[in-house]
C-alpha cells in the first residue's frame, strides 16, 4: 500500500480515536448522571468511605455511558437522519455499529459487577435495571412506538440519585424515590421544549414525538401540565430528612421561574414562535437545565450544612 | 515501502493506545484503592483459623 492509497482510504472500523469512543458515552448526559448520583450519595444518611464513594460514582458514570453507547448502536439509523445527531460517531462513520455494541455491552457488565463489589448489590441491581430500561424499554420499544416515549423513558435518567443513595445505604427510601420522581417529572417538559424548536428532526426520523403525533398546541399544553405537576414533587423534598430552608427557597424560586416559562410557552402559538425564532422555547429549555442543577445543588448544600452542624438538627428544620 | 512521516491514522491509533493505557492504569489504581479501603474498614475481619486446622 502506498502513502497515496492510504491517504485516500476512508476511516475503517478499528480506526476510531479515543475521543470517538468517549463520545459514544454521551459525556453531556453523563455530567447529569454523575452530578445527581453524587448528590444522592452525599445526601444519604451515614457516611461512605471517600474511595468507595469515588469508585461508585465512576462505575455509575460508566454504566450510564454504556447505556448511551448501546442507545447510539440501536438508533444509528435515525441518528443519520436527524441534524442534531448526524455528527455522532456511528453516523459520522468513525465507529462501526458492532464496535459500539461490543463497547456498550462490555462497559455495562464491568460497571454493574464492579459497583456491586465496591458497594452493594442493591445499587448494582438498580444500575443494571437502569441500563436495561434505557436500552430495551426506552430505545428499543417505546421511543419509536408511543408519543409518551419521553414520559416513561425519562425514568432511566431519574435512577442515578437513587443508585447513589443505594450505594451509600444499601436501600431505597422515600427521599430517594422523591429524587427519582423529581427528575422523572422534569424530563417531559424539558424535552418537549426542545422538540418544539428542533422542529423537523423527529418528524423526518419518524420518531413519534408529541409534537409530531398530537401537534404543537397539544405539546404546549402538556409542557404546562407537567410543569404544574412537577412543582409539588420538587417542594415535597424540602420537608423530608434531606431538605431544609435552603432547598425550599431554591425550589420555590426555580419552580416559579419554570412555571412562568411553561405559561409563556402555553400562551404562544406557532406564528409568534416563528416570528422570534422560538426564543421563549429555547429560553425555557435552558432554564430547565439550570432548574435541575440548582435543585440538586441545593440538596447538596443541605447535606453540607448538616455535615458541618450549621443546620438546625434533624432534617435541616430543627 | 516505509512511511517517511507518521500518517494521521497512526496518530489516531497512538492517541487511542495512550488513552487506553491511562484508563487501565486508573482502573488498577482504583481497584488498589478500593482494596485498601475495604480491608481498612472496621467491619472487615480476616476469617479466624481454628487451632489444629489449616
Amino acid at each position: 500500500m502506498s502513502d497515496a492509497s492510504l491517504s485516500a482510504s476512508p476511516a475503517q472500523p478499528g480506526d476510531a480515536s479515543f475521543g470517538d469512543f468517549f463520545a459514544l458515552l454521551k459525556p453531556r448526559v453523563m455530567t447529569l448522571v454523575v452530578f445527581t448520583a453524587l448528590v444522592g450519595m452525599l445526601a444519604a444518611p451515614g457516611s461512605i468511605n471517600p474511595v468507595i464513594g469515588f469508585a461508585a460514582i465512576m462505575f455509575i458514570a460508566v454504566g450510564g455511558g454504556a447505556s448511551g453507547a448501546l442507545n447510539m448502536w440501536w438508533d444509528a439509523d435515525i441518528d443519520r437522519i436527524m441534524k442534531r445527531t448526524r455528527g455522532r460517531p456511528i453516523p459520522a462513520g468513525k465507529v462501526s455499529e458492532g464496535e459500539a455494541f461490543g463497547f456498550g455491552m462490555a462497559l455495562s457488565g464491568i460497571s454493574v459487577v464492579m459497583l456491586g463489589l465496591a458497594t452493594n448489590f442493591m445499587a448494582a441491581g438498580l444500575l443494571a435495571f437502569t441500563i436495561f430500561f434505557y436500552v430495551v424499554i426506552y430505545s428499543m420499544w417505546l421511543k419509536r412506538w408511543t408519543p409518551q416515549n419521553i414520559v416513561i423513558g425519562g425514568a432511566a435518567g431519574a435512577f442515578p440519585p437513587m443508585i447513589g443513595w443505594a450505594a451509600a445505604t444499601g436501600s431505597v427510601s422515600l427521599e430517594s424515590v422523591l429524587m427519582f420522581a423529581l427528575i422523572f417529572m422534569w424530563t417531559p417538559p424539558h424535552f418537549w421544549a426542545l422538540a418544539l424548536f428542533m422542529k423537523g428532526d423527529y418528524h423526518e426520523a419518524g420518531v413519534p414525538m408529541l409534537t409530531v403525533t398530537h401537534g404543537r398546541r397539544s405539546t404546549r399544553v402538556h409542557i404546562l401540565v407537567y410543569t404544574i405537576l412537577l412543582a409539588p414533587v420538587a417542594l415535597a423534598l424540602a420537608f423530608t430528612s434531606i431538605g431544609g430552608p435552603l432547598y425550599l427557597a431554591v425550589a420555590l424560586f426555580y419552580n416559579v421561574q419554570f412555571l412562568k416559562g411553561a405559561w409563556d410557552i402555553w400562551k404562544r402559538d406557532e406564528v409568534m414562535a416563528e416570528a422570534d425564532g422560538y426564543a421563549t422555547e429555547k429560553k425555557v429549555f435552558k432554564q430547565s437545565l439550570y432548574y435541575l442543577f440548582a435543585l440538586f445543588g441545593a440538596l447538596w448544600g443541605e447535606a453540607i450544612l448538616s455535615y458541618y452542624g450549621v443546620s438546625y438538627g434533624f432534617g435541616g428544620w430543627g | 515501502m516505509s512511511f517517511r512521516k507518521p500518517h494521521e491514522l497512526h496518530g489516531r491509533r497512538y492517541g487511542r493506545n495512550i488513552g487506553l493505557g491511562i484508563i487501565l492504569a486508573g482502573f488498577v489504581a482504583l481497584i488498589f484503592g478500593l482494596t485498601i479501603a475495604k480491608v481498612s474498614d472496621e467491619s472487615f475481619a480476616v476469617p479466624t483459623q481454628v487451632e489444629g486446622t489449616y
